[in-house]
């Protein structure tokens, strides 16, 4: 599977590269569209929790924290969420390629995998040039923001591939995942932090494989700290295991997919 | 390396639920419970071609040729049986596969290119030959919306056959786009053939397998019925083909013909004339007389007229052209108008549809220099005429004589 997605690199490449062009010719406004979706989210739920809620983070004085808080978590979540519905419909929308051409199967989830990382990139990039523009660039810890970030890429590509080729058979994947996603984000804590929900609820919280994942990126990019790599370990062994379900499955239906479409 | 295929008993069953729910049950059961059922679409088909051996499939539609096709280039896995297939395959299932309508030419030749599994030098090497073959000039650099479907397909065959395969399978897809085109491309297959592709051909049409291939397959419902040489299997097939009534479903009963040439000359107008008089419909056994008009656009030397009677399912009927009967050929000044009649003294075609091609080229074919080539010019129907009833695409005059024999 492996082998046979680096003979079809070039095609990987070639496809991610059309797919970014493709979104912004046509639009006079171009990229910037990929930028202005996340910071008009941002904004709403800047206004709507710091200038509304008064909602406040404990022991940090910068009026911007909440802001800052919002865009670690969100951006991170708006990836991992376009990995997941992007790849639950792959097969589908591609059906008469597959259909047609006998090229390796992985390259579908690879270029949605690497599409959606690409693009994420471009955000990230301002985000991150904005931070050193307003002073408040975090320092060495910023590298520490990748793992969390590629394991929740990995964590989405596994559930989206899942979700993809069951899709196939089933069509009703497509309906529960949207409702799941949206419980899932506010199952999550990215517009609110942990300790303003009651105990009983913050413990359910922790069940979450993405909470410890956006709150390490929280910690750098808030208190400019290293995450506590330990809390990451859940996670890790979910997305692994997560993974290992998805290849299998991936593996033994991907002949049959084409029969389905 | 030369590409061989071996097929034995090889079977396809798609599986088909009466609700998804029943899917369900069957994944919970991890398949300890049966609810689905299973339509055969391939049955024991056992085939195997040699390396530079050029086969034609044929077979009414959904009786497998497709996912036999689909079988050997990998896109579906058979359900039963043995498959190997040696060497690159290179499929025109459908032409234009992974082409994007919004991105140029050029670089819809590089992706389609890498999905066939060249790789990015493989393609910038014959990128030169890609567009001199497709012969679509500037509008490689422009966007493939902007495209006639002709040039889509032009471009399309181009860049699947940039390189010489071990094994070519071709689905229906060279029926569309332009004559001229697909005598290009036949050219092509030929040349790949003779340098030792193994040929998989499918196509409704009797002239091009019995043209390419060596060899034909009929599958009826998923078996292979018939294996042999294309005349007897096409025989097998016209014959089922007519016992099912199905011809007319296959039919194209009106005049929608392709057009190619470099219109030095043009053909004006095309009429089948019985009696005098312009007709659609022409007695089984009268005769007819085939009248074209034909304008010369510039200074023309050795102009041939031709003409191709093909009946429904595109078999070849009669053909001839003013080369073969007169041994005598038309220089035209620009300008110059002429008309050839064809008096043809006994229509001898059966009772059915029927459709006329013509032709204006220099020399004996085509090849050397076709000014006008109007495939399906004029479509025609012969209907009963006075000899006695009969079945067929030709009409023999036949008596008979009978006799009681002495007793032995």
């Amino acid at each position: 599977m492996i082998g046979s997605l680096w003979t079809y690199r070039g095609y990987v490449r070639a496809s991610v590269a059309r797919e970014l062009r493709l979104r912004y010719t046509g639009s006079a406004l171009g990229a910037l569209w990929q930028i202005l979706s996340p910071l008009s989210m941002i904004a709403i739920y800047t206004i709507v929790f710091s200038g509304l809620m008064k909602a406040r983070l404990e022991g940090v004085g910068d009026p911007y924290a909440y802001t800052i808080y919002v865009c670690s978590g969100l951006l991170a979540w708006t990836m991992f969420s376009e990995i997941v519905v992007r790849s639950q419909t792959m097969f589908l929308e591609n059906a008469n390629l597959l259909k047609k051409s006998s090229f390796p199967r992985s390259c579908v989830p690879a270029i949605i995998g690497s599409s959606a990382l690409a693009s994420f990139a471009i955000v990230y990039s301002v985000f991150l040039a904005l931070l050193a523009l307003s002073a408040r660039w975090p320092g060495i810890v910023v590298v520490a923001a990748l793992v969390p970030l590629l394991l929740l890429a990995f964590l989405g590509l596994a559930a989206g591939v899942f979700l993809g080729v069951v899709h196939v058979f089933f069509r009703d994947v497509g309906h529960v995942l949207a409702i799941a996603l949206q419980v899932w984000f506010w199952l999550t804590p990215i517009v609110y932090p942990v300790h303003i929900l009651p105990p009983s609820y913050a413990k359910w919280i922790g069940i979450n494989p993405v909470t410890p994942i956006v709150q390490a990126l929280q910690t750098i990019f808030v208190q400019h700290a290293w995450p506590d790599w330990t809390t990451l370990g859940y996670p890790a062994v979910l997305a692994i295991a997560l993974g290992v379900l998805a290849a299998t499955v991936f593996r033994r239906q991907a002949p049959w997919i084409v029969d389905e479409l | 390396m030369t590409g061989r295929i071996a097929l034995s008993g090889i079977g396809k069953a798609y599986r088909q639920y009466r609700a998804p729910r029943d899917r369900l049950v069957e994944w919970i059961s991890m398949g300890s419970i049966h609810r689905h059922r299973s339509r055969w679409a391939l049955r024991d088909v056992s085939l195997e071609l040699r390396p530079g051996e050029a086969v034609g499939v044929i077979g009414a539609n959904g009786a497998g040729k497709s996912t036999l096709l689909k079988v050997i280039t990998g896109t579906t896995r058979p359900t039963a049986g043995h498959l190997s297939v040696v060497g690159r395959v290179a499929a025109l299932l459908e032409l234009g596969i992974g082409f994007h309508a919004d991105v140029s030419g050029r670089d819809n030749v590089l992706i389609a290119g890498q999905l066939l599994g060249f790789s990015t030098a493989e393609i910038a090497a014959r990128m030169a030959d890609i567009e001199a073959f497709a012969e679509i000039g500037e509008y490689l650099d422009m966007p493939l919306r902007t495209y006639s479907s002709g040039m889509h397909v032009r471009l399309a065959f181009s860049v699947a056959t940039a390189i010489r395969p071990d094994v070519l399978i071709v689905d229906e897809a060279l029926s569309v786009g332009d004559a001229y085109f697909q005598h290009k491309s036949f050219a092509r297959i030929r040349e790949f053939k003779a340098a030792g592709t193994t040929l998989l051909f499918v196509s409704h049409s009797a002239a091009i397998v019995k043209s390419i291939c060596d060899r034909a397959i009929f599958l009826d419902d998923g078996l292979l019925v018939r294996d042999g040489s294309p005349d007897q299997v096409f025989d097998y097939y016209n014959a089922l083909v007519a016992s099912r009534t199905l011809r007319h479903e296959i039919a194209t009963s009106d005049a929608d013909g392709t057009r190619s040439g470099d219109r030095r000359a043009s053909v004006e107008n095309v009429a089948l004339l019985s009696g005098g008089k312009p007709a659609g419909v022409v007695r089984s056994g009268a005769p007819a007389t085939l009248r074209i008009r034909v304008r010369a656009l510039a200074a023309v030397a050795d102009l041939t007229v031709g003409f191709l009677i093909r009946d429904a399912l595109g078999n070849d009927m009669f053909g001839t052209n003013t080369y073969h009967l007169q041994h005598r050929r038309f220089d035209l000044t620009q300008g110059a108008e002429f008309v050839c009649d064809f008096d043809i003294a006994d229509l001898a075609l059966g009772v059915g549809h029927y459709n006329i091609s013509v032709a204006l080229h220099s020399d004996m074919t085509h090849i050397s220099g076709n000014y006008d080539w109007w495939d399906r010019a004029l479509t025609f129907e012969v209907v009963p005429g006075r000899a006695p009833h009969s079945i067929g695409v030709v009409a023999l005059d036949v008596t008979c004589r009978m006799a009681e024999s002495a007793a032995q």
